[in-house]
């Protein structure tokens, strides 16, 4: 197996990268390019890192994998300077830094790329990458011309300097990000869930982008929670838990194992006694079960959209004369690239953005001229995939999230004064139905991490007899145990009769889930296929644009 | 439990209590109120006044003396109005800034039509009627501009300045025309003393201050204690998730920013009504300006309010004769206002960093200190 690389192809769908590592020859005897040592920090309540050390060497991808709080973010957050640590210390080349700054972290040549993305869309991307990085008062446009082409080279990518930065693709803004990360002359690049908000299409191109980054010396650090990215492109693996480093795959041994053996290895590591437990997420799997049909629908829809048309805001398509049916007991999948229009289908459906033309039916009744609550009331449930923005409000205790959707009504509000024993009493029962795993049900929502507010949502939805369920990216971004937790959910809702639809990005889960699936491109259905054999080519043709036969 | 959506307050979850928030509290606002007159208290020096004397003048006259004690009460009737108002709209994010326009049109609307009202049906009837003219023409000013910012997302800051400009000079418009009293001088006629405002009896403390503590109590408990307050809260915090939530945006602004302009033309009525009894052309107490800090002091509780106003009234009140005394113009008093402005931005700052568990004090100086 040495020499040759192993196949860092992995059988979970990532593709074939172009370039083989070259073993444990990357890391023989050079200086780490950063290096922590002992770093601990502790937030009120938490230990978030706990004497953790890590290093990482040139030309080397270290994989950070560790589900949501594990203190991944943190870390990472220290390490460019966000946060200081409270023990511990950093080395970059050898030397001992202190990085106070984000600044000072960009001088030592530690780049971050965070997950949500930093650009401001109305600049052109040249613009960007010189807001606050040129030096003195004085635009130097054509030196930063210069410097744009030779980094997108060694990106190996095609980049326009005059292109308004939110025109182009999310991947794209991406490369834009990293490019900037870079413009000082890294040494280290960070990249934080770089792939939770890409396309198939997207992931691959960021993957070729690491591998041309790595050729050229640069040591990468790829922060992730799914297991198929870190056995397709780490050279070397940390597992976090709970602000520990759990266990630590080398470079070694990382090229010595097939990608198989070596996703048993980090599942054993990451789960311990859980692993049997986690066995079945089809993201720890490599061969995507079916589902299986175990009910009948109901034989009328509940939702039935008939040629809605909706605006699309901020660059984003609309729908146009869109019609879909789901009945009583079924789940439907939405597929398509993101911005195809996925957010007004959703939207139109939950009452957030008015159809223009059209007729929507719930249950047979048309509801196009009803309120978000008074669909609310009736049944009609969203569960958004924009959970911080739109989903919660931070500042506001769990309890109170959990009952947003009904302000004014019984038992919570009664005669308009509110009565707080009856909404901490439902709080407390949904937190136990649903698992969210908070200090009180007075903590402030914004401290919990991104699975268990994923959690508050779903059961804000899915509470007060839901009859419709439109979910939104119902697991994006989230950790293995909740994404199981999640879909369990789902099927359990259909299979009590729930009409369902399913938004998603990610081809595998909907394979997992629906009975149907819908292709969503440039606002319209495509195609509907069957969930059967040969679906995922069929979906894959549509979604690109392919023309239903 | 839904405190106002302050991200400061976001930061410090876990620390204890009740009592520890309070105290925390505590010194966040009177905190840059003892930086701003240590401060204060340097430049007088460097004018070559006492400080003590100046700031011993203000207790006199703010506090000690009988009538400047009763002054200081009945200043704080409009304050705690509109400060009232303000509460209800930055509660929600909303920037109703165009109090003196809504102030002196109501004002003015009180002033000319008072004298032949409170003629016509005197004591509370022709109070009541008065106060909801006002109260209609505060709220009518501040509609336009809410429903702009509801409809198209026009920005509220903006139109309310703008509307102020407008709303001042119909105010003067309408006290040199229509309601110019028979005197020389461009005024409005008179509201005879006996029928304004009923005073506590061996005082001149009228019972429009009582109506605006009541209306300030009325305020905090719809915020803290109904679904409007938790519907202006989210829309605060998160207008996209007051949206996704199913709040109906556009009528909750709409309704705040009304309500906001009511109790801005009420503390029109009560000043009108309660102190001067006629109004004065191109007569303009800028309360806008005066207040916005103390809602913010007051940390957008409408029960914390109080105190700030009575101190606000008693420095107001107790600065203008100190001012005197010093032989100093009376805006000197304003430098106090704007330097206790400038002193909380910098202690919400500190307190934030506290909160975040950094150190207040530079590295170097905090290693010195605990060298000592």
């Amino acid at each position: 197996m040495d020499g040759s690389g192993p196949g860092i192809t992995s059988d979970v769908g990532s593709p074939a990268l172009p370039f083989a590592p070259t073993g444990s020859a990357t890391a023989g005897g050079s200086i780490p390019a950063v290096e922590l040592i002992g770093i601990t920090k502790v937030f009120p309540g938490v230990i978030a890192n706990d004497h953790i050390n890590l290093a990482v060497m040139p030309g080397e991808v270290l994989c950070l994998l560790g589900e949501n709080g594990a203190g991944k973010s943190t870390l990472m957050s220290i390490l460019s300077g966000l946060y200081r640590p409270d023990e511990g210390h950093i080395r970059v080349a050898g030397k001992d830094v202190v990085i106070d700054s984000p600044r000072r972290g960009r001088d030592l040549g530690v780049g971050m790329v965070y997950q949500h993305l930093s650009l401001i869309p109305t600049l052109t991307v040249l613009e960007n990458l010189m807001l606050g990085t040129n030096p003195g008062l004085v635009l130097k446009e054509k030196l930063a011309r210069v410097h744009l082409e030779e980094l997108a080279k060694t990106l190996g990518v095609a980049v326009d300097a005059d292109a308004q930065t939110g025109s182009l693709s999310l991947g794209q803004q991406q490369h834009i990000e990293i490019i900037k990360a870079l413009w000082k002359g890294s040494k280290v690049l960070i990249l934080d869930e770089p792939t939770s908000m890409l396309t198939p299409q997207g992931i691959a191109e960021l993957q070729s982008v690491l591998v041309q980054l790595k050729a050229s010396g640069l040591a990468i650090i790829f922060i992730t929670h799914k297991l198929h990215e870190a056995v397709a492109i780490g050279d070397r693996i940390a597992i976090l838990r709970q602000g520990k480093v759990v266990g630590e795959i080398g470079p070694d041994v990382v090229h010595s194992l097939s990608p198989s053996q070596l996703q048993q290895r980090i599942v054993a590591t990451m789960f311990g006694d859980e692993a049997a437990s986690v066995a079945d997420v089809a993201e720890l799997r490599s061969d995507l079960g079916r589902k299986q049909a175990t009910h009948t629908f109901s034989e009328a829809p509940l939702l039935e959209l008939m040629d809605v048309s909706a605006p699309g805001v901020r660059g984003q398509y609309g729908i146009s004369n869109l019609s879909l049916a789901v009945r009583g007991g079924e789940i439907l999948g939405i597929a398509g690239v993101d911005g195809n229009g996925q957010r007004a289908l959703a939207e139109v459906i939950a009452g957030q953005r008015k159809a223009s033309a059209g007729e929507i039916r719930l249950a047979g009744s048309v509801i196009n001229h009803l309120a978000v609550s008074a669909r609310q009331r009736l049944g009609l449930r969203y569960v958004t995939d924009d959970r911080l923005g739109e989903g919660v409000v931070r500042p506001f205790a769990v309890s109170m999230n959990l009952v947003l959707k009904r302000i004014g009504d019984a038992p919570f509000w009664r005669r308009g004064a509110i009565d707080r024993t009856a909404i901490n009493a439902t709080a407390r029962e949904l937190i136990m139905q649903f698992d969210i795993r908070t200090p009180t049900e007075g903590t402030r929502i914004g401290k919990l991490s991104g699975g268990n507010i994923q959690k508050a949502l779903l059961a804000r939805e899915l509470s007060f007899e839901p009859k419709v369920v439109v979910f939104n990216k119902p697991t994006h971004g989230l950790d293995v145990r909740t994404i199981a937790m999640v879909r369990e959910r789902i099927r359990e809702m259909a299979a009590r009769g729930v009409a369902t639809i399913v938004i998603s990005t990610d081809l595998d889960e909907l394979i997992d889930l629906s009975d149907r699936v819908a292709v969503l491109f440039e606002g319209q259905i495509a195609g509907v296929v069957e969930n059967g054999p040969g679906a995922e080519t069929r979906i894959g043709e549509l979604i690109v644009g392919a023309q239903a036969a | 439990m839904t405190a106002p959506a302050k991200p400061a307050d976001a930061v410090r979850d876990a620390s204890p209590g009740r009592a520890g928030a309070i105290a925390d509290g505590v010194v966040r606002s009177v905190g840059p109120i003892v930086l701003a007159f240590l401060f204060c208290g340097l430049l007088l020096l460097l004018l070559g006044r006492d400080p003590l004397a100046f700031y011993g003048n203000i207790v006199t006259a703010g506090v000690l003396r009988p009538s400047g004690l009763q002054d200081s009460i009945t200043r704080m009737a409009p304050v705690l109005l509109i400060a009232a108002g303000l509460v209800i709209v930055f509660r929600a994010n909303l920037w109703n800034l165009g109090t003196d326009g809504q102030f002196l049109f109501a004002a003015a609307m009180v002033a000319g039509l008072g004298p032949i009202v409170l003629a016509v049906v005197p004591g509370p009837i022709g109070w009541l009627f008065l106060m909801a003219v006002a109260m209609a023409v505060g709220a009518m000013w501040t509609v336009i501009p809410a429903l702009l910012k509801a409809r198209y997302g026009i920005n509220e800051i903006i139109t309310t300045m703008m509307m102020t400009f407008i709303g001042v000079g119909v105010a003067n418009l309408l006290v040199k025309g229509p309601f110019k009293g028979t005197t020389m001088v461009p005024q409005t006629a008179v509201v005879p003393k006996a029928l304004m405002l009923t005073d506590i009896p061996g005082t001149s403390i009228h019972i429009g201050v009582f109506v605006a503590l009541a209306v300030v109590v009325i305020v905090h408990l719809a915020l803290t204690r109904t679904s409007f307050g938790t519907r202006l809260d989210v829309l605060g915090a998160n207008p996209r998730a007051a949206v996704h939530l199913g709040i109906d945006v556009q009528r909750l602004t709409v309704t705040a920013f009304a309500l906001s302009g009511a109790l801005i033309g009420l503390a029109a009525a009560v000043d009108i009504l309660g102190i001067f009894g006629y109004m004065r052309a191109d007569w303009n107490p800028a309360y806008g300006l005066k207040v916005v800090p103390i809602v913010f002091l007051a940390r957008l509780n409408a029960l914390a309010i109080v105190p700030f106003a009575i101190f606000f009234s008693i420095v107001s009140i107790g600065g203008e004769y100190a001012a005197r005394q010093a032989s100093l113009p009376s805006d000197f008093i304003l430098y106090v206002v704007g330097l206790i402005l400038i002193f909380m931005v910098i202690t919400q700052y500190l307190s934030d960093k506290r909160a975040r568990g950094e150190r207040i004090l530079p590295r170097r100086a905090a290693k010195a200190a605990a060298d000592v």
